[in-house]
């Protein structure tokens, strides 16, 4: 068993997930929607034995390290976090049906990692050898999972939203099978309770390894500016609940507009701009 | 004029306690701050420069938007941020404070209005004894309460952790002790760098901004070294330290080691592991096609030097053993940058064990000088970067204050239950600040239980 073998395993099991959840959407067959998520449990199951597998690896060939050094690795990482919070989700609350707008996100980030980034274990630069990066990345990443959840329950919310407002919300079909908008919204809000601290922590062991590693622990480069950037986005959302006048679909909005950020943040950075974090550059 | 006056101060204070402001502050400060992610910051690449057109170069520089994080206008809205800050906590804090300290004990027909979800039962005990035993479960089940007597009923009152109140005003102060933090970091403190040759000493660095700095102690680099993977790839940078006061070694500061991500701290100066070089001194031989005329050529560092033909060669590196980056090949090489007379300039690889491969480049390449390389005198130097930043303790202070808070804040809840026994009758009632559906739950189940207990030790 290697680990690429199980990742392949992973990214079949997360769109098999999907178009379970999809058919969920369509028909309404509650069995579909279970489905659905045992699909996304094998998934992270098979994906967690797989990032296990090529730590491992990378110790057998002699450069051993945390997989979360280069683009491949940090977007696999990325999709396994999204799922996680998903799963704690679903155990918690049972919504199947958001499964359908959060699952996407992850088949999209594995099929991408799988088909056109480089998936071959490298050795560590100078730069990465820290621990720092470990608590780094993950807090980062679960961070930035549970805003991409956040984003799939707004997403939810202002089509519901739509559709009350246009006064054929209690017919609606599948519509009909989203959770109340009410619950919505405050699901939203959880989710964000949850990756704005963890975003919190990202930033801050960020800045203690700057610090550790240049001496500065700020220094205005891209990539820490737009994890700033992302930071007071979700900051006025939390205080867009206090603020008449910013509550539901304005805060659905800020929710989404927080993870386009998060996103850029994450890969257009990389990908636009250049500075300090070029790791994730996929050079 | 007076009126006028206060009622422009009144307004000023209503502006700086709106939390409109604060979201237009947050939401200001996010969009703004993307500037300074596409413009370069600090000093400018000359691509930059080339590309961009003299007028905006100007507006640009006008502006502040090649260092717009240290503008005055990026500050002044982090001021404003500040004030707001402060602001709402000052409206805010008292009637929090008062939650806090001096809660409504007595459980009236206004607050039970306020509450939602209020459980009702009667009870045929006396009332003192019911008290009593109400008191006693609260204790056990809840948190200890405080009885008190109004008109011949009974009022119990009891609460959960209320100081995570305070929890939101903890996260804002913790952002003004960053921003503390970093003020002192910026007035006290510098950021500097510094290329010490192997066995020699400094005791001055120079400043971003250009400045001699005294360090008060000397440094000597005793040896540098960069270690490779077999891919060639580098592995590690590191440079061996010593650091002397008055002449004399450090006993704990001898031989210390600096790789990238390990530096050295010595009163407060911490020194980063940034850039190598080589200053040492580069040997060749220059001769013509034919291999007559050799002529040796020495090469210091990074400099240039004049070929007899009128072309200009420097090193842009060199290693003792070319195996590792060119496998079938050995022995020392050097990449060498030339300079024809006639403009042309081009890049490539000259080798001590294969004079031939010198040659044939030389024949390929218009004919021009065939270059032999002769090996180094090796003389490496580090590059450091050095620090100082006396305000670094103060920002991890507010950082610490700052999750701690966040936790608090999000995840603690200031739960409330108030009970009432009044004609024969026992009320129960309660909010948290938090989750109020979770905690709506837990009060319902408290409240049957209650029930179950005061009827329970009535029967025997
Ligand atoms: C202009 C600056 C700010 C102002 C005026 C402001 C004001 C407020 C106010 C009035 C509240 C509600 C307090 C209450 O419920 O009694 C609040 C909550 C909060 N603020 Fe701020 N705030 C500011 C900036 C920030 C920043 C930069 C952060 C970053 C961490 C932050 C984090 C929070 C948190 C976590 C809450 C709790 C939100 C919740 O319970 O959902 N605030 N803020």
């Amino acid at each position: 068993m290697t680990s690429s073998l199980l990742f392949n395993v992973t990214t079949f099991a997360y769109l098999v997930s999907m178009l379970l959840f999809f058919a969920f959407l369509a028909s309404r067959a509650k069995t579909l929607g279970t489905a659905g998520m045992i699909a996304a449990y094998v998934g992270l199951l098979a994906q967690t034995v797989a990032i296990a597998l090529r730590w491992k690896e990378s110790y057998d060939m002699g450069v051993g390290h945390a997989p979360l050094s280069n683009l491949y690795e940090s977007v696999v990482f990325f999709a396994w976090t999204i799922v996680l919070i998903y799963a704690l989700l679903d155990i918690k609350y049972k919504y199947r049906v958001i499964g359908a707008f959060v699952m996407p996100f992850a088949l999209l980030g594995m099929a991408w990692a799988q088909l056109g980034l480089n998936t071959g274990i490298e050795p560590l630069v100078p730069a990465l050898q820290s621990n720092w990066l470990l608590y780094h990345v993950i807090t980062c990443f679960l961070g930035y999972a549970a805003f991409a959840v956040a984003c799939g329950i707004s997403i939810m919310y202002l089509i519901k939203a739509a559709f009350e407002t246009g006064g054929n919300g209690s017919s609606g079909g599948v519509i009909a099978m989203f959770p109340p908008i009410k619950v919505l919204d405050d699901l939203n809000y959880r989710a964000i309770m949850v990756g704005f601290p963890l975003l919190t922590l990202g930033i801050i062991t960020g800045a203690a390894w700057a610090n550790y590693a240049w001496g500065t622990y700020w220094s205005w480069d891209p990539k820490e500016t737009w994890s700033l950037i992302v930071w007071f986005v979700y900051a006025a959302f939390l205080h867009a609940r206090i603020t008449k006048g910013w509550v539901g679909k304005r805060a659905a909005w800020l929710s989404i507009v927080g993870f386009a950020a998060t996103i850029f943040c994450y890969l257009g950075v990389n990908l636009f701009l250049s500075g300090l974090h070029s790791y994730g550059g996929g050079k | 004029m007076t009126d006028n006056k206060r009622d422009f101060l009144q307004s000023l204070w209503d502006f700086f306690c709106s939390l409109k402001l604060t979201m237009s502050l947050l939401i200001g400060l996010a969009l703004i701050s993307i500037i300074g992610t596409i413009i370069p910051q600090g000093s400018l690449p000359p691509e930059y420069v080339q590309a961009i057109s003299p007028a905006k170069l100007k507006l640009y520089k006008t502006l502040g938007f090649f260092d717009m994080y240290h503008s005055w206008w990026f500050i002044l809205l982090l001021y404003l941020l500040t004030v707001n800050l402060v602001a709402c906590s000052i409206k805010r804090l008292p009637h929090i404070w008062k939650t806090i300290t001096n809660p409504v004990t007595i459980f009236n027909s206004a607050l039970e209005k306020s509450l939602s979800g209020v459980t009702e039962f009667p009870h045929t005990g006396e009332a003192a004894v019911v008290k009593d035993r109400v008191a006693a479960f609260l204790k056990s089940e809840f948190a200890e309460p405080v009885v008190t007597e109004s008109g011949g009923d009974w009022h119990l009152f009891a609460q959960k952790t209320p100081w995570c109140r305070l929890a939101v005003y903890c996260v804002h102060l913790s952002v003004i002790i960053i921003f503390i933090g970093a003020i002192i970091g910026s007035v006290f403190g510098y950021k500097g760098f510094v290329n010490i040759m192997e066995g020699e000493a400094v005791s001055k660095v120079m400043s971003r901004s250009n400045e001699e700095i005294d360090l008060g102690f000397s440094l000597r680099c005793e040896q540098f070294s960069v270690a490779h993977y077999a891919s060639g790839a580098p592995k590690e940078f590191k440079s061996i330290l010593t650091v002397l006061e008055n002449g004399r070694p450090v006993p704990d500061y001898t031989n210390a080691r600096v790789i990238v991500n390990d530096p050295l701290t010595y009163k407060g100066i911490t020194f980063y592991q940034s850039s190598y070089g080589n200053a040492g001194n580069y040997f060749f031989t220059v001769s013509d096609l034919s291999g007559k005329n050799p002529v040796p050529v020495t090469i210091e560092g990074k400099s240039s030097v004049t070929l007899p033909d009128g072309s200009s060669l420097h090193v842009i590196e060199a290693t003792r053993d070319v195996a590792e980056f060119a496998p079938g090949l050995s022995g020392p090489a050097a990449q060498v940058e030339l300079h024809t007379a006639n403009g042309k300039s081009e890049s490539f690889v000259v080798y001590a064990n294969h004079p031939e491969l010198n040659l044939q480049h030389a024949q390929q390449h218009g004919g021009g000088p065939v270059i032999h390389y002769k090996g180094a005198q090796e003389r490496m130097y580090t590059g450091l970067q050095v620090a100082k930043d006396p305000g670094v303790e103060v920002v991890w202070l507010g950082c610490l204050l700052m999750v701690i808070g966040i936790y608090a804040a999000f995840f603690m809840s200031h739960r409330r239950v108030w009970v009432r026994i009044q004609n024969g009758i026992v009320t129960i009632g309660g909010n948290a600040s938090k989750n109020q559906a979770g905690f709506q739950l837990c009060l319902d189940r408290l409240a049957s239980k209650l029930k179950s207990d005061l009827s329970g030790e009535e029967k025997p």
